[in-house]
């Protein structure tokens, strides 16, 4: 009996799979004219109100945008988008703590890609594990809010170093919650050196007109 | 709790290429990590353990070789390693540096295991 212990060379990325389906995703969305945004924050940094501001701004532009919105159990983010944006899909991930780009393919069946100009993909709400996979984006965004900490960027370096741009949401509430925003900005220069920050707030506005055409149309 | 997901795609891969190779046992999977992926090994063990059951891989350990950041300053012209991995700065002019040579690693280097032995009735 002959047995011969080897090693197998693969030097192959982990993710492989993954990006397989995601560089084919950015083949179709280049090819149909669409902009394509992930967006990703913690639960509760105002994520779906942005995109529900963002909707009503493409309407009255005349922008067609489409909202695939990713949660671990409800469709109450894509009803709450439905007001604004009726092209709306909701993903049930039942219970995993990202989006992967398998899950966009499917979700985006049934869609007429020829109609969509530009795609918000809202993630679920998690800081780690989301930034991992890619799926088929042009702008990979990272989001907080000012009431999270202004050390958050430090905190969570994985997801603020690599993404394409940085939205600050709720800035109407940045007194009340005592957000130094100098020093805000400052950290997300440290682990990101050079990112474009946008800083919004979906109640007053502010911003919001900036954030649609970085999205939309580019820097 | 991504390392679920990236454990259950090291079996995916490391099993299809066994099937391919004709190896019957796999002792050892080894990993490139980069500092930046917010990987936990402890963590990755434990799924790797779970997907790996069952399969060609089950039983392989897991070797992983963490890659640290590597930064290119521009004001020194040259490669350098923060003092904090995970803030872009260079230890010597504290200059933000946006250039990143390495860090985000997540590959496969290989695996090693032992050959279907040929000949060998299958009983």
């Amino acid at each position: 009996m002959v047995s011969d212990d080897s090693f197998i060379e693969l030097n192959r990325r982990v993710l492989r799979a993954n990006d397989l389906v995601s560089g084919g995703l950015r083949e179709r969305f280049a090819h149909a004219g669409i902009r394509v945004a992930n967006l990703i924050s913690a639960p509760g940094t105002g994520k779906t109100e942005l995109v529900v501001a963002l909707g009503e701004l493409a309407a009255s532009a005349g922008v067609e945008m489409a909202v695939l919105v990713g949660d671990c159990a409800t469709d109450n983010d894509a009803r709450r988008i439905a007001a604004s944006c009726p092209m709306v899909r909701q993903i049930v991930t039942d219970g995993l703590c990202h989006l992967e780009a398998s899950m966009i393919g499917e979700a985006l069946s049934g869609f007429d890609l020829a109609e969509i100009d530009l795609l918000l993909i809202e993630n679920v709400g998690n800081l780690v594990c989301p930034s991992d996979f890619d799926l088929g984006e042009d702008l990979k965004v990272a989001l907080l809010s000012v009431t999270e900490g202004e050390d958050k960027p430090l905190k969570y370096p994985h997801l603020f170093s690599s993404a394409d741009l940085v939205v600050v949401t709720k800035l109407d509430l940045a007194e009340a919650a005592g957000c130094d925003l100098g020093e805000l900005g400052a950290n997300i220069a440290a682990v990101n050196p050079g990112a474009l920050v946008i800083y919004t707030s979906a109640r007053s506005g502010d911003g919001i007109g900036q954030l649609f055409k970085v999205l939309a149309v580019g820097g | 709790m991504h390392e679920l997901s990236i454990a259950r795609a090291i079996v995916a891969e490391v099993e299809s290429s066994a099937l391919e190779e004709g190896i019957a046992t796999i002792e050892e999977v080894r990993l490139k990590v980069g500092a930046l992926c917010g990987v936990i090994g402890d963590s990755l063990n434990f799924c790797f353990e779970i997907a790996a059951d069952g399969t060609v891989v089950a039983g392989a350990k897991l070797a992983i070789e963490r890659v640290p950041v590597l930064l290119w300053c521009g004001e020194c012209e040259r490669a350098v390693v923060p003092e904090n991995q995970l803030l872009f700065q260079c230890p010597e002019c504290k200059a933000l540096c946006a250039d990143l040579l390495s860090g985000r690693e997540l590959e496969i280097v290989g695996y090693s295991g032992e050959r279907r032995c040929e000949g060998v009735p299958a009983w």
